[in-house]
């Protein structure tokens, strides 16, 4: 049987505020255990909430930019359950009443297909704790640091059919949370993890099958994984006449399997109602214009202003916005080297994005800063150097060796302008290889091409990347009628 | 020198005839040879009490007093007192130090008033009787036989048997009013948000409010002045200028419009109770008052609406209380489940365990309409119900409890019949509204109050009334025969 695969995903975003969303401590990550926990953290006896407004800003913003219906009067629920790294024994989240309501994000597969998918609504809540099981000799620490952290629930409709719908959409959403400053989305410190949903149908069925939820995905890769491993399995149920079970499962990424957590955790009836220490949050119309007016660009409008204004080609634009900062390194780029925007985006998606590719660093961890490399452009730009010789500059930054300019003084890399120099280096290298000047004296036109290739190729090696290959190849011309 | 009002002894200390060290020491002193009749202290705070009135005695003689500079008070063992242990009456914060001031705390400190220590309650202040305390029973300084009522009970009792001058307290269905009326003393219920819940260890988040218990009005509108007003730190607190208390405690009484619901005097009402309650609604009529009998026809739905809204909010705010950070821990825990288990039951006496059953109960999937969503509609009915009675009338009078007081154990194996000891206090925190009881009379030896309710911010009028009602009368001056010296 053809069977159709859909998913929706629950995707929590870290908000980068400065204060968690219900107390004064601060957000920082990776700071000595404890040491950011007020006593509201702690869920001290007698303590209260006080809501963040900027968490409700960042919140707000998000919906904003997906086209969401903003709810005006928004509420605060309490969800009951008991766990070590949860101090006040419930977790202060919405329900009925979410701060976002439906809204909507286009994305767009690797075969330049747009989809749109919905989001149901996205709503305010505190992170819990986190319990250390290291380290500890047989017993639990707990690290209240992150107890309180604000965070955003997106849910999403179940519109994805395939993993790599449900990637993209991933990868939309976190571009789009750095593109408005709501959230650093640092995957690696756990600034955005995924809850997955997924059920198979027969193609064809309009009703949906039974679902499964795999908790706490924190990378694309484990995202794909984990739905192609679920997707795997439910499939081969389904085909040996089994049924599904509704429940809760872990992704383990050292097994590459999901496996169902404890049933009796799922058991959970988490006992929700209105939490009285908060009040409904009442946003006005002119509040929520004025998040509008405030929209940093978007996504989508990168992408529009770097094809009309760089005249860049979509794909390339698109690689360039994919990120934030990917795309404020590439205009740093054209603006401190003065060099071509398209000269600039080839240097940028080929050297740079592959080196970075290369040794699995990310934009953010770049080596070689926008300026730096820049600097190195420039020199591309004012014919300082070739192209070839760039690409050992680019190297030797790469490995820390310093700037373009001391780069090319040090390695003596700077052009060859001096055209006697070069002659003799063109007269030592026909001299040197008779036979191949007398098969391209020889030569059809149309393949004359070839060894004109063969002989800038030898020429540019003798003068170590030096030579102007433009020059070179006149000077061939003269000299091999 | 205990027998004198808050008022009395502030003009003592301001014009130097006492010391705030030798009021404080003088308290003390009662303190440590009659509470053990009484066992209204679970803490006595003798080095923090001295030291502050020191502080106060130099303000004073500095000439920066204020009103309160210098009196010594009780807090009840909710709010919770830095570096001083506050239990809420239970074994499981038997151990617990506060690490910090609660706003009402803070704001009296400030005011230079002098914590004698932290007053006996039931636990959590689940109670009526103060019989639930996980430190022993409260006895009625009236009669020693009798419950001082609850759950502010210790408070009560200690400003009853002149052991503190006044204390404070929380009320939540009643736990303020009750007590003060059993112990024949003042205590107000102020408008919900008007003082801050910051410290206070909360039951029923949406109807737990602190209040002054005190012996007369003209006091109680004096603590008011300090711990009432806005607090960032309660969203609940109401973002409004704080009012003088004690503004209005003058004006006459000529024109009043008291509404007297038939639903607060029928029966369930003891008529010793009933018979002190009119005489002192007669007593008022007097004053220029003009009664009129009205009626609220949901009184009976409040005791059924509370019983699932506090249950409800208690068993989720009591679920920080798992042993795992602070507080009783059981010995040995096996795994995660056995440590929760055995805390919780180890730690939590019986009331407090019923209550949290009920509220999860209540909460659970499958019952959450059926009960908490009813219960929430019953309560805008209620409240509802009042505002219409208070389009017609100025203040609601009526008794404060429907007996004027039931024996140690009498009740104690009866939930239900002590749940209805609050019946005419409960519908007021449903609502919000503020209420008090005064000292009206006495039935059978055991003092008897009469509740004052108004609509939300008319604190000044309702201490205006009390007051004018003091002036009248001298009930707010008897003192049990035991506690008089």
């Amino acid at each position: 049987m053809a069977w159709e695969t859909v998913i929706g995903l629950e995707i929590h975003v870290q908000l980068s505020t400065q204060s968690k969303i219900f107390s004064g401590s601060a957000t920082t990550f990776g700071a000595e255990p404890n040491t950011q926990a007020s006593l509201v953290d702690l869920g001290m006896p007698g303590v209260l909430p006080v809501l963040n407004a900027d968490a409700v800003k960042k919140a707000i913003t998000f919906g904003v930019a997906i086209d969401a219906n903003i709810n005006q009067k928004s509420d605060f629920a309490r969800k009951n359950y008991f766990y070590p790294d949860l101090p006040k024994g419930y977790q202060i989240s919405q329900l009925d009443l979410p701060i976002v309501g439906e809204g909507h994000l286009d994305i767009t597969l690797e075969d330049g297909t747009v989809k749109r998918v919905g989001v149901t609504r996205a709503h305010l809540e505190e992170d819990a704790g986190k319990s250390l099981h290291e380290d500890y000799h047989g017993m639990t620490g707990i690290d209240l640091n992150r107890a309180g952290t604000p965070l955003l629930e997106i849910v999403s409709e179940p519109d994805m059919r395939s993993a790599e719908e449900a990637i993209a959409y991933v990868k939309t959403i976190h571009s789009l949370i750095q593109y408005l400053g709501i959230s650093d989305g640092n995957m690696a410190e756990g600034s955005m993890r995924c809850d997955i949903n997924i059920s198979l149908r027969p193609t064809g069925q309009e009703e949906y099958g039974t679902r499964t939820e795999t908790k706490n995905v924190n990378s694309f890769r484990f995202i794909e994984k984990a739905i192609r491993g679920e997707v795997i399995r439910q499939m081969d149920e389904l085909e040996a006449g089994n049924k599904i079970n509704q429940e809760t499962r872990l992704y383990d990424s050292n097994k590459d399997e999901t496996r169902p957590m404890r049933s009796k955790e799922e058991a959970n009836d988490y006992r929700y109602f209105p939490d009285p220490d908060l009040l409904p949050v009442i946003t006005t119309d002119e509040f929520i214009q004025g998040i509008k007016d405030a929209l940093p660009e978007l996504p989508w409008q990168k992408l529009e202003r770097f094809q009309t204004e760089y005249e860049l080609k979509e794909y390339d634009a698109r690689v360039l916005t994919a990120s934030k900062t990917l795309a404020n390194y590439f205009e740093t780029v054209v603006t401190t080297s003065g060099a071509k925007a398209k000269l600039a985006a080839n240097w940028v998606t080929s050297e740079l994005l592959g080196a970075l590719n290369k040794s699995n660093t990310d934009i953010q961890q770049s080596p070689v800063s926008a300026e730096e490399f820049g600097g190195l452009l420039k020199r591309i730009a004012d014919e300082t150097i070739t192209g070839k010789s760039a690409k050992t500059v680019f190297e030797a930054m790469l490995n820390g060796e310093g700037g373009a300019d001391e780069i090319i003084k040090a390695k003596d890399l700077e052009q060859e302008k001096d055209s006697g120099a070069i002659e003799a280096l063109v007269d030592e290298v026909i001299a040197a290889n008779p036979d191949q000047v007398a098969k391209f004296l020889e030569a059809e036109d149309s393949k004359k091409k070839r060894f004109i290739g063969f002989f800038v190729g030898q020429i540019m090696k003798a003068s170590k990347g030096k030579a102007n290959p433009q020059q070179v190849n006149q000077l061939l011309a003269q000299k091999l009628k | 020198m205990h027998n004198k009002t808050l008022v009395e002894l502030s003009q003592q200390l301001l014009s130097g005839s006492v010391s705030s060290v030798e009021l404080t020491q003088h308290f003390l002193d009662r303190i440590n040879t009659l509470d053990p009749q009484l066992n209204s202290f679970i803490s006595v705070t003798d080095e923090l009490a001295l030291a502050q009135a020191k502080q106060a005695d130099a303000i004073i003689a500095a000439g920066t007093a204020g009103p309160l500079t210098g009196i010594p008070i009780a807090h009840k063992d909710i709010f919770c007192t830095k570096g001083v242990r506050t239990s809420a009456g239970s074994k499981m914060l038997d151990n617990f130090i506060s690490p910090y001031d609660a706003t009402v705390v803070e704001k009296l400190n400030a005011a230079g008033t002098v914590t004698l220590g932290k007053t006996n309650m039931d636990e959590f202040a689940m109670g009526s009787s103060n019989e639930t305390s996980f430190y022993g029973a409260v006895k009625n300084p009236w009669n020693t036989d009798y419950v001082p009522g609850g759950s502010s009970g210790g408070s009560a009792a200690s400003v009853a048997a002149r052991l503190a001058p006044a204390a404070t307290g929380t009320d939540t269905g009643g736990s303020i009013r009750q007590p003060a009326s059993l112990c024949g003393i003042t205590g107000l219920k102020p408008t919900y948000g008007s003082i801050s819940r910051w410290g206070m260890i909360a039951f029923a988040s949406s109807l737990d409010q602190a209040g002054p218990m005190t012996q007369t009005a003209e006091d109680a509108a004096l603590l008011m002045n300090a711990m009432g007003g806005f607090d960032r730190k309660d969203s609940t607190s109401l973002d409004r200028a704080t009012p003088d208390y004690t503004s209005d405690l003058n004006n006459s009484l000529e024109g009043l419009k008291v509404g007297l619901p038939k639903e607060f005097f029928k029966e369930g009402l003891d008529s010793g109770v009933q018979q002190v309650v009119e005489t002192a609604i007669k007593e008022i009529e007097k004053l220029g008052a003009s009664v009129k009998e009205i009626s609220l026809t949901t009184t009976e739905l409040a005791v059924p609406a509370y019983y699932v809204i506090a249950p409800a909010e208690a068993s989720s705010n009591l679920s920080r209380f798992d042993g795992v950070r602070y507080g009783y821990r059981c010995e040995d825990p096996k795994n995660l489940d056995d440590l929760y288990e055995r805390s919780r039951s180890e730690g939590f006496g019986d009331e407090v365990q019923r209550r949290i059953l009920i509220g999860a109960y209540a909460l659970s999937a499958g019952y959450y309409d059926a009960y908490y969503v009813k219960a929430q509609k019953t309560r805008r009915l209620i409240k509802n119900d009042f505002d219409n009675a208070f389009s017609d009338v100025d203040i609601i009078m009526g008794p404060t409890a429907p007996s004027a007081g039931f024996t140690l154990g009498e009740k104690a194996d009866d939930p239900v019949s002590m749940y209805l000891s609050d019946i005419y206090t409960i519908a007021v925190n449903l609502a919000g509204l503020p209420a008090l009881s005064v000292p009206a009379g006495f039935s059978a030896g055991l003092p008897v109050g009469l509740q004052m309710i108004g609509s939300h911010f008319s604190e000044n009028r309702l201490l205006n009334v009390a007051h004018q009602f003091q002036q009248a009368t001298d009930w707010h001056k008897h003192t049990p025969d035991a506690f008089t010296k």
